[in-house]
């Protein structure tokens, strides 16, 4: 090989090893940490794992929040007007939280079919419906009809 | 060759452009409602004002109106409540409020402030009837025709354009008829 | 009478811009200089307008003008004036306006401080820019107009600004952001006036490397600022939440970076040019795709504006009209002729492409991150998200590899550098590094810590071959004053920025792996340890604010018995949203932050839930971002660029 070859030849193996190994990190992060997103109805009829980190969102039921009396334990349910899911968080919620509001939940499915919420988001702005919400219900009302 | 090569960026970006596209087209806004074209849901509510009249179907069915779902906690009611009150003046449509999960003396006390555009408002304390409805939060606002069937839905504030598209849409009912 | 002039000047602004986008280039393409020379009145004539309309709009806000749509829906009257005026970038529309305004400003510039540019040169460019300014003036006017009135009648107040936005933070964080997003136009405009001149020289890139530098440094601070706003207003006390519209602001900057680096290597050496033209191709494209991805609603944020598909859909035209158009230009007339210059394995050109290499290959990965989501759903395979963890296990080991890169280029030259002298210069910075990284989570923390120990020897790494290149530089001086004067601005740009990206990777790992935080329910006379602070809850009372009622709570913090200070952190309630708001109080350090943030209260108000974090050298992550933005715009100031300025003028009389 001349030099020239040989110096190509490492460029060219240097580039794919270097290629695949990002390839290879970022397909085995984005794996790990992608979170499905599951409307209350797919919840309630048993369609999301149990213990998997997944996404949940729906609107939040009047009436439903139950704080504890000596933590900072919360239940409440959400709902996506046909099925609700009990919720619990441990925290403090974002200022937006309210009955009536959207509201999306990422955590795991307990064995009792409750959802233990390890985050809480609101959106910013009172007239908000998250767009998987939106989706979800929007999908549901077409499946009515 | 090489050359070809300068058109890889080119090729990327407009797969990249198809799929922002698409996205585009999954529109969180548009919420057709379950009961478009169907009657409006039987109800048997008080009136916001005068807790001791029921009010029912009946008390809005024989000509166009709109139904506005609002509430005294919805910021964007109170943005839409001038518009709502330049159409109630205009007298061309009338207007029944469906106060949705409120307080009475609140509601009450927000109508005597800011103006009443409503022929009378339905009060709706648990939100039964907005469940029928399918709402989803306030504001919304549906057009009925004459026989009480959904013909429209707004979400969100009535704005002069959305008033424009309502008024469209009742305009071509009466060409039809002509 | 006000607004109808803003709206007036705007359609001049945008015919004024059309002109601009017309004229001038058709002039350079027939050679025919008085078409050539409108371009710089209409610089002029286009950024004056946009200020009056601008103005107009600021007058209606300052006068609680509510007719105007958008100004009830983002102002009202008890409002504090400051707040009042910065809620004209409080929103879709007027933040949109101050996009264009800031373009126009930049064209001018660029029409101003460029007399060392040949006329068909500037005429391409200030051409290219009015296409732009063109596209978002059209934007502005057709769909998003901020001086709509309320007809026939208007609301008696404001529906008032959301309340996350009243504040500092906010009234700086858009417009240094813009300024850096928009900046990277004159780059762009810079690298397609070339491409369709076909002079893609090392002039170039010494006319648009200060112009880069400057919209680089810019949006640094704007991430920078932003992110320090996040901190303190959202009141979870974090600073990077990998969100899509943060991530939108990383990628232009990633590429930006890139950019500014790839842009040097092309100038000094004329080399990677094809490289470089397409980085600025794709700077200013992201920050297009930025404002789309915001603007749109296509992605679950929650900070995106609220979503409107028709203007979405203006947005990704002008994206696809800009990038699809330039890519065009660029496959056609780049060059695709090998650079003659040559040079070794051991050089600047070849670390200064591992840099790039890095850069891009974050920028993809943030891309992908952010935009995989909405593949997925484009697919029709479901609703995901993807969590902060994707992006971490990412960035921080390809970050940490180029910092290493970053060192060794310190210590290399043009051309070719021995592999002797290098290990003779960096042996002492590697060994000083790794020691004090293997010491520091011992004496810090009480235990070995791998990642304390990999992101403080990294950091050390830069910092310490920042310095011992600077020692070297002295070795042979006469007299340090002569040598730190012969020192170009450029040279001093650089190991200010270096140290600064240090900073930040010391921030980083120190606030991420030593942070302490306790969600607590306190009621008065409660109280909690948190890293050797005692934090006591001493009540709350109820205060009133200009626009808002609030509890008030009292945390009084001592250390060994000794007070430290007492913070007083709110629950702000608006009178006209009704919105709750989380009100942090810090004490802030060099070393350490205190951050107190109030919960709900529990049983009526008998007690709350409280928040208490301890954040260590959280500072320090900001303070890297303002010394790397402060390092990019000395290099502006270098003697080169000024010098090139005077004899262009000369030449040109």
């Amino acid at each position: 090989m001349t030099p020239k070859r040989k110096k190509r030849l490492t460029i060219i193996l240097g580039l794919v090893f270097g290629t695949s190994l990002i390839v290879g990190l970022v397909m085995f992060s984005l794996s790990e940490n992608i979170n499905l997103f599951y409307s209350t109805s797919q919840i309630a009829n048993g369609e999301a794992p149990v213990g998997a980190r997944i996404r949940a969102g729906g609107m939040v039921v009047d009436n439903s929040i139950k704080r504890s009396t000596d933590s900072l334990k919360v239940q409440f349910a959400i709902t996506d007007y046909e099925k609700q899911v009990l919720v619990e968080f441990t925290g403090i919620l974002p200022d937006l939280f309210r009955e009536g509001q959207g509201i999306i939940a990422q955590g795991t499915m307990d064995a009792n079919g409750v959802f233990q919420a390890d985050e809480v988001l609101a959106k910013h702005d009172e007239n908000y419906m998250p767009p998987e919400i939106a989706e979800s219900m929007k999908k549901k009302q077409e499946a009515a009809q | 060759m090489p050359r070809l090569l300068l058109f890889i960026p080119l090729v990327l970006f407009m797969i990249l452009g198809g799929f922002l596209w698409k996205g585009l087209s999954i529109d969180p806004r548009e919420l057709p409602s379950a009961l478009l074209d169907k009657p409006f849901p039987e109800f048997s509510v008080t009136a916001l004002q005068q807790p001791d009249r029921v009010l029912t179907k009946k008390d809005f069915v024989g000509k166009p109106v709109l139904v506005n779902v609002w509430a005294t906690w919805c910021p964007s009611c109170r943005q839409e409540h001038e518009q709502l009150l330049a159409i109630a003046a205009q007298g061309n449509l009338e207007i029944i409020g469906l106060n949705y999960k409120d307080e009475r003396a609140a509601a009450i006390n927000w109508l005597r402030q800011l103006g009443d555009p409503y022929q009378f408002n339905i009060y709706d304390e648990d939100g039964m009837l907005g469940l029928d409805l399918g709402v989803y939060g306030a504001p919304e606002t549906y057009l009925l025709d004459a026989q009480g069937k959904i013909r429209h839905r707004h979400v969100g504030v009535v704005t002069p354009a959305a008033w424009q598209e309502i008024q469209a849409i009742i305009k071509g009912w009466d060409s039809v008829k002509n | 009478m006000t607004p109808e002039i803003g709206e007036f000047a705007l359609i001049i602004g945008l015919l004024l811009s059309v002109i601009l986008a017309v004229v001038p280039m058709v002039g350079a393409a027939t050679r025919n200089e008085m078409w050539m020379s409108f371009a710089k009145p209409l610089a002029l004539g286009q950024f004056l307008f946009m200020i009056i309309s601008f103005l107009c709009l600021g007058y209606a806000f300052a006068t609680d003008d509510f007719s105007v749509v958008y100004v009830a829906q983002h102002s009202n009257s008890q409002m504090p004036i400051q707040f009042k005026l910065s809620a004209i970038w409080g929103g879709h529309e007027g933040s949109l306006l101050l996009w264009a305004l800031i373009l126009c400003g930049w064209t001018f510039a660029v029409s101003r401080f460029s007399k060392a540019l040949p006329l068909d040169m500037l005429a391409r460019v200030l051409s290219i820019m009015g296409m732009v300014g063109t596209g978002f003036i059209s934007f502005l006017l057709i769909t998003s107009s901020p001086f709509a009135r309320y007809l026939p009648s208007y609301p008696a107040d404001g529906a008032d600004l959301n309340p996350l936005l009243q504040d500092f933070g906010l009234i700086v964080h858009p417009p240094m952001l813009y300024m850096g997003y928009v900046g990277f136009s004159v780059a762009f405009a810079f690298a397609l006036a070339a491409l369709l001149s076909g002079r893609m020289d090392a002039a170039w890139a010494r006319w648009s490397r200060p112009w880069t530098n400057i919209a680089w440094s810019f949006l640094g601070l704007g991430i920078t600022l932003g992110s320090w706003w996040a901190y303190y207003e959202l009141g979870w006390g974090g600073w990077w939440f990998w969100d899509p519209v943060e991530n939108a602001s990383l990628m232009p900057w990633l590429v930006g970076t890139a950019l500014v680096h790839s842009l040097a290597v092309t100038e000094k050496r004329g080399v990677f040019k094809s490289w470089t033209l397409l980085l600025a191709i794709f700077a200013f494209s992201l920050s297009l795709l930025g404002t789309f991805l915001v603007r749109s609603g296509v992605l679950t944020s929650v900070h995106a504006f609220a979503s409107d598909p028709e203007r979405g859909f203006f947005i990704l035209m002008l994206l696809a009209i800009t990038m699809g158009g330039s890519l065009t230009i660029y496959a056609l007339k780049a060059p695709s002729v090998k650079s003659e210059s040559s040079f070794s394995w051991l050089s600047r050109e070849v670390l200064l492409l591992v840099n790039n290499v890095f850069l891009t290959v974050m920028a993809v990965t943030v891309l992908l991150g952010t935009l995989y989501p909405l593949l997925i759903d484009a697919l029709g395979s479901g609703k995901i998200s993807v969590g902060p963890p994707y992006f971490n296990a990412v960035f921080v080991p390809i970050m940490g590899t180029m910092s290493i890169a970053m060192g060794i280029s310190i210590a290399v030259r043009w051309r070719e550098t021995s592999q002797e002298s290098v290990i003779k210069t960096l042996w002492l910075p590697a060994v000083v590094s790794l020691v004090i990284g293997l010491i520091f989570p011992f004496a810090y923390g009480g235990g070995f810590d791998f990642r304390v120990f990999l992101g403080m020897s990294v950091s050390l790494w830069v910092i310490s071959t920042v310095v011992r290149e600077f020692i070297s530089k002295f070795r042979n001086a006469t007299t340090i004053k002569t040598k730190l004067s012969q020192l170009s601005m450029s040279y001093y740009g650089m190991m200010v920025a270096h140290i600064g990206v240090a900073v930040t990777a010391i921030g980083i790992t120190l606030v991420s792996t030593y942070s302490e935080e306790r969600d607590m329910r306190m009621a008065k006379g409660d109280h909690v340890e948190l890293a050797g602070y005692l934090f006591t809850f001493e009540g709350t009372k109820v205060v009133k604010g200009p626009n808002y009622m609030a509890d008030q709570a009292t945390i009084v913090i001592t250390e060994d018995g000794q007070s430290v200070t007492t913070l007083h952190p709110e629950k702000r309630r608006y009178n006209v949203k009704r919105n709750m708001m989380t009100e942090a109080d810090i004490d802030a350090g060099l070393f350490r932050d205190l951050y107190v943030a109030l919960g709900e209260p529990l049983n009526n108000g008998e007690a709350w839930a409280v928040r208490v974090h301890y954040k260590p050298y959280v500072r320090w992550l900001w303070l890297g971002g303002i010394l790397m933005s402060l390092g990019g715009l000395l290099t502006v100031f270098d003697k080169r660029y000024r010098k090139k300025k005077t004899r262009g003028r000369v030449a040109n009389a």
